[in-house]
C-alpha cells in the first residue's frame, strides 16, 4: 500500500547538500504495524512527513494505494491526507480555540460529512480513545496523554486505513506513554496500517517489524 | 459555510481588544458616510420644504428696461388676457421710502401691486384683508404691512386702521401678513404693499413702466411653458441691449429647485466621497490586521492542511474573518450612526428639520464595507491558503 522507490530529499546548508533521504526504498503491506527508528536528525521525520504528502520528494517515485502521487492535485493531496491519513504528533497539535470535540470533528468538516454524521462519528472516536467524558473540553483543560489521545481521534475519525505517529510519546511519561501504545496496538489490530516513528528502542520493539535510520538511509533490524 | 462563519467570530472573540481596535477604522468611516449623507440629506429636505412652500407654480418676471418705451400694467393685462398659457398677472414696481408711525420713523421697501399679489404669491394675512381691485381703480391710500413692517413701523401687529406716512403721504393699514416677505430682496426687510395706482401717484418721477411682474398657468400648464410664452412676448416687446442680452429676466420657482438639489447632490457626493476615502483607510487596517493573524496562525493553518483542509477552505475562512469583522464594524457604525442623528435630531428641534436615518446610504454602507472585507482580506488570505502544509506545521518550532 505505501511504496517508497529511490526516493531522495536534499536540504542544502550553505555550500553543504545533506541527504535526508539517501535513495530510499520502503515497502508497508496493509495492517502492517511498522516503526522507525533513528536518532534525531537521521531523517526520520522526513521520511514521514512524505509518507504523510505533507512534503514531496526530490527525486523518486511514491505510490499510496497503487497511485504515483506525483498525479495528484494540490487539492487531492489534500483529500488524499483527510481520508487515508491520520496523523498523530509529538506535540498533539491540537487547535487551542477548538474543544476536544470540535478538534476531532474538523476533518469530518474538511471531508463535507453531513452534521448528524459527523456527531455520532466524533461520539464513537472519543469513546474509543476513552474520553467521552471530556468532550466539551479544551485542550488546554486536558492533560499531556488526555490530549495526545483526543489527536488520536481526531486522526481516526475519517476512519483512514493508515496512522502516521511522529514521537507520540514524546512528551508524556512513561505510563501515559503505555496506555497511548495500547491504543495504537488496538487500533493496528482492528486492520489499520500503524507507521510509528521514534527514537526509543522500548517504543519500537511493540511494532512489529522495525526500520533503522540513519544518515538518510535505511535498515530492517530485529530487535 | 456557517461553520466557516461560526470559526471566524470565535477567532474575532478570541481577541476582543484588537478586533475592537481593528473594527474602530471601518466604525468611523460608516458613521462619517451615514451620518455626513443623513445630515446632507434632512438639510435638503428642509430647503426643498421651503421652497416647495413658497409656492412652486409662479414665475416672476423682471425687467432691466423701464424708461424706454416702458411696460405698463395695462398692456401687461391685456396681454395676459389674450394669452392662454397665463392666467393671471401681478404688476410691481418696487421702491423705497420712509415710513412714519407716531414717533416712529423707519426705511422701508414698498410694493406697488395689484390684488392679483396675494393668490400668486399665497400669501397669508394675521389681520385685516390684502389690496382689492377697487383699491387699485380708486388710487386708494390704503397699505398692507407684511410682519416685520409692522413690528417695525407700527411696534405691533394688530395695526388694522392705524395710520402710518409714506414719504409723507398718508395711508391706512388695511391688513398685515402673517409673514415676511422674503422673496423680495433681502429677507428681513420691512415691506409695505399699496395700490399700483396709488405707486405711480406717490412717485411722479416713475415712468409708469412696471419693473417685475408675478405670472401664473392656469391649471393644466407647466411653469416652464408659461414662462417660454412670457419670454417669447418680450423679447419681440423689448430690443436687446447693447451688449446683445434681453432686457429682461424670468424666474420661475423650479430653477430654484433644481439649483438647490443641484449644489445638495454634489454636497452629498462630495461629502459621501470624502467618508469612502476613511472606510478604505479602516480597510488597510483590517488588511494589517489580517496578515498578522494569518502569520501568527501559521501553526494552526499546518495542522488544519495536514487533516485535510484544501487551499480553498483556508481561504474561505480567512475572507469569512475579515468580511465578518468588517461587517460587525459596519452594523456597529450604523447603530452609531443612529444614535448620533438622534442625538442631532434632539438638538435641532423646533428648528423645522429633522434628520432620519437613510435606508440607502445605510444599504451603500453595508455593500462598501462588505467590498473592503473581500478586497483587503483577500490577499492575507491567500497568503494563508498557499502555505505548504509542512513549512506551517513546522512555523515557530
Amino acid at each position: 500500500m505505501i511504496d517508497l522507490k529511490d526516493i531522495t530529499k536534499v536540504y542544502q546548508i550553505g555550500e553543504e547538500k545533506i541527504y535526508a533521504l539517501n535513495h530510499v526504498d520502503l515497502h508497508i503491506a496493509p495492517q502492517e504495524f511498522v516503526s522507525v527508528i533513528g536518532p534525531s536528525g537521521s531523517g526520520k521525520s522526513t521520511l514521514m512527513n512524505i509518507i504523510g504528502l505533507l512534503d514531496t520528494a526530490d527525486a523518486g517515485v511514491y505510490t499510496l494505494d497503487g497511485i504515483p502521487i506525483n498525479e495528484y492535485s494540490e487539492n487531492a493531496l489534500a483529500g488524499v491526507r483527510n481520508r487515508k491519513i491520520g496523523f498523530v504528533f509529538q506535540n498533539f497539535n491540537l487547535i487551542a480555540k477548538l474543544s476536544a470535540e470540535e478538534n476531532v470533528e474538523l476533518p469530518l468538516i474538511y471531508a463535507g460529512t453531513p452534521v448528524r454524521e459527523r456527531s455520532r462519528r466524533v461520539e464513537q472516536a472519543l469513546e474509543k480513545v476513552g474520553l467521552s467524558s471530556r468532550a466539551k473540553h479544551m485542550p488546554t483543560e486536558l492533560s499531556g496523554g488526555q490530549q495526545q489521545r483526543v489527536a488520536i481521534a481526531r486522526a481516526l475519525v475519517t476512519d483512514p486505513s493508515v496512522i502516521l505517529a511522529d514521537e507520540p510519546t514524546g512528551n508524556l511519561d512513561s505510563h501515559t506513554s503505555a496506555e497511548i501504545m495500547e491504543i495504537l496496538e488496538e487500533l493496528n489490530d482492528q486492520g489499520k496500517t500503524v507507521v510509528l516513528i521514534t527514537h526509543d528502542n522500548d517504543i519500537a520493539k511493540r511494532a512489529k517489524r522495525s526500520i533503522h535510520i540513519l544518515d538518510g538511509k535505511l535498515s530492517e533490524v530485529r530487535l | 459555510m456557517s461553520m466557516s462563519f461560526k470559526m471566524a467570530l470565535r477567532s474575532i472573540g478570541s481577541n476582543k481588544l484588537r478586533s475592537v481596535l481593528t473594527m474602530l477604522g471601518i466604525i468611523i468611516g460608516v458613521i462619517a458616510l451615514v451620518v455626513l449623507v443623513s445630515l446632507v440629506n434632512g438639510a435638503t429636505k428642509s430647503v426643498n420644504e421651503q421652497i416647495a412652500s413658497l409656492g412652486t407654480n409662479y414665475m416672476q418676471v423682471y425687467i432691466w428696461n423701464t424708461w424706454d418705451d416702458p411696460l405698463t400694467s395695462r398692456e401687461l393685462e391685456t396681454w395676459a388676457d389674450g394669452e392662454e398659457l397665463v392666467e393671471t398677472v401681478a404688476p410691481t414696481i418696487q421702491n423705497s421710502a420712509t415710513a412714519k408711525s407716531g414717533a416712529r420713523s423707519k426705511q422701508v421697501s414698498v410694493v406697488g401691486t395689484t390684488s392679483a399679489f396675494y393668490d400668486i404669491r399665497g400669501l397669508k394675512l394675521e389681520k385685516g384683508r390684502f389690496l382689492k381691485p377697487v383699491d387699485v381703480q380708486n388710487n386708494s391710500c390704503i397699505c398692507v404691512l407684511d410682519s416685520i413692517a409692522a413690528d417695525n413701523v407700527v411696534g405691533y401687529r394688530d395695526c388694522v386702521g392705524q395710520e402710518i406716512s409714506l414719504n409723507g403721504i398718508r395711508y391706512t393699514v388695511a391688513g398685515v401678513l402673517a409673514e415676511n416677505d422674503s422673496m423680495m430682496m433681502f429677507s428681513g426687510e420691512s415691506t409695505v404693499y399699496i395700490p399700483f395706482s396709488s405707486m405711480l401717484r406717490q412717485y411722479a418721477e416713475l415712468s409708469g413702466g412696471i419693473d417685475s411682474f408675478y405670472a401664473i398657468p392656469p391649471k393644466g400648464v407647466s411653469v416652464s411653458d408659461a414662462a417660454a410664452s412670457v419670454r417669447n412676448w418680450l423679447s419681440g416687446r423689448f430690443e436687446k441691449d447693447e451688449w446683445g442680452n434681453d432686457n429682461f429676466y424670468v424666474s420661475t420657482m423650479d430653477a430654484l429647485e433644481d439649483s438647490a438639489s443641484s449644489v445638495t447632490s454634489v454636497l452629498s457626493a462630495l461629502l459621501g466621497g470624502i467618508a469612502s476615502i476613511s472606510l478604505i483607510v479602516g480597510g488597510i487596517g483590517i488588511m494589517n490586521i489580517m496578515l498578522v493573524t494569518v502569520t501568527e496562525r501559521t501553526r494552526e493553518i499546518g495542522i488544519r492542511k495536514a487533516i485535510g483542509a484544501t487551499r480553498r477552505s483556508i481561504l474561505r475562512q480567512f475572507l469569512m474573518e475579515a468580511v465578518v469583522l468588517c461587517m460587525m464594524g459596519c452594523i456597529i457604525g450604523v447603530f452609531l450612526s443612529w444614535c448620533i442623528l438622534n442625538l442631532a435630531n434632539s438638538v435641532v428641534q423646533g428648528l423645522g428639520l429633522t434628520f432620519d436615518l437613510d435606508a440607502g446610504v445605510v444599504l451603500l454602507a453595508a455593500a462598501f464595507c462588505f467590498a473592503i472585507g473581500l478586497i483587503f482580506g483577500l490577499y492575507p488570505a491567500n497568503k494563508a491558503a498557499k502555505m505548504k502544509p509542512i513549512d506551517a506545521l513546522h512555523y515557530g518550532g
